[in-house]
């Protein structure tokens, strides 16, 4: 599958180099080039330079091809909104998204973005240990 | 009406203060304490502190009875997000989203934001009717129908000039709609209708087909 990746945050690259190692072929955004230095020395997929909100940069990052987009920046509504273009201007058959505001995940779960927000599952495992 | 605007930058603080001149009911929803402190000085009790994108605090000022959310923050996403917030969860018949990239209003229209105002937009638009020399302006987009209402300006070189329409290949789905000259009455053309130099063809047509349009009115 070929995957674009926005954020090369501690997950971002984290998943990035999961899946290169099944075999997918990534492409990982990020607009500060410092951030890829998370990324495994071994990552041989594509690590570019850019605004994934941004319809040019998509488009040279090679979305037209894409079969997932995860976005998963530190920005609510940078993800939200860069899911939205992916879905709706690119039809990017899956579109997934960090949101941790678990409202404005619970709406955009039901606009059709495959949203999970970090603060729901932590809270419920961090809940669970304690009750276990 | 009551207004509920998202972003206490300047835009937002001139908005707010025409708004109240004409007696609207306003509220502002801003972030930053600063800007906030600054508009109740002036304006009275009409600032928030808060992130408009959040649901808790669109309820906390009564954004279900709201006529209209405007976001003007220098964000786009999060003006964006703001408007969709605003019409899912507390259906608020009448969205305005402030953009900073042109690109971004097809993906807003798509989203169901009602109006988009982009600043590039309106400049480059100003620009291309100062500039006699550009052809062709945009006078009406509407990108959700695919329609456009376009101006072609027949300069001096143009090939067209003496020629009747019917004598000039219109791409199909385009229609001219008027003719103004100079120093005549404007004119719905027929195809007998003569091209002078100096013309304005007012015409509709589609983003796809403005370029042929223009090619062919001007007959290069």
């Amino acid at each position: 599958m070929k995957v674009i990746i926005m954020g090369c945050g501690r997950v971002g690259a984290q998943i990035a180099g999961l899946l290169e190692q099944e075999g997918h072929e990534i492409t990982i955004l990020d607009n500060d080039a410092n951030s890829f230095r998370r990324l495994p020395p071994d990552f041989k997929g594509t690590a570019l330079l850019g605004n994934g909100m941004d319809e040019e940069v998509l488009k040279r990052a090679g979305i037209e091809e894409a079969d997932v987009f995860v976005a998963m920046t530190q920005g609510d509504n940078r993800n939200v909104m860069a899911a939205q273009i992916a879905k709706h201007i690119f039809n990017v058959p899956r579109v997934i998204s960090r949101i941790y505001d678990p409202l404005r995940q619970e709406m955009y779960d039901t606009l059709g973005i495959e949203a999970f927000s970090p603060t729901t599952i932590f809270a419920e495992l961090v809940k669970e240990k304690i009750e276990s | 009406m009551y207004i509920i605007i998202v972003g206490g930058g300047r835009v937002g603080y001139y908005l707010s203060k025409a708004l109240l001149n004409e007696g609207h009911e306003i509220l502002i929803i801003e972030k930053i304490a600063r800007f906030c402190d600054i508009i109740n000085e002036e304006m009275g009790s009409v600032c928030v502190l808060g992130d408009g994108c959040e649901a808790a605090t669109l309820a906390e000022v009564g954004t279900a009875r709201a006529d209209m959310l405007v976001a003007v923050t220098g964000h786009d996403e999060d003006n964006l997000v703001a408007c969709q917030v605003a019409k899912h969860k507390f259906n608020v018949p009448r969205t305005i989203a402030r953009i900073r990239n042109p690109q971004n209003e097809t993906l807003f229209k798509k989203l169901g934001i009602d109006v988009t105002v982009s600043a590039t937009n309106i400049i480059l638009e100003a620009i291309e009717k100062e500039v006699p020399t550009h052809p062709l302006t945009h006078l009406l987009t509407r990108a959700d129908k695919g329609l456009e209402i376009v101006e072609v300006r027949i300069s001096p070189d143009s090939k067209t000039i003496g020629k009747p329409i019917k004598k000039v290949p219109l791409p199909e789905g385009t229609k001219l709609a008027l003719i103004i000259h100079r120093d005549r009455k404007p004119v719905i053309p027929n195809p007998n209708t003569v091209i002078r130099e100096g013309d304005q063809i007012i015409a509709l047509t589609t983003p796809e087909l403005e370029e042929e349009l223009r090619a062919n009115l001007i007959g290069i």
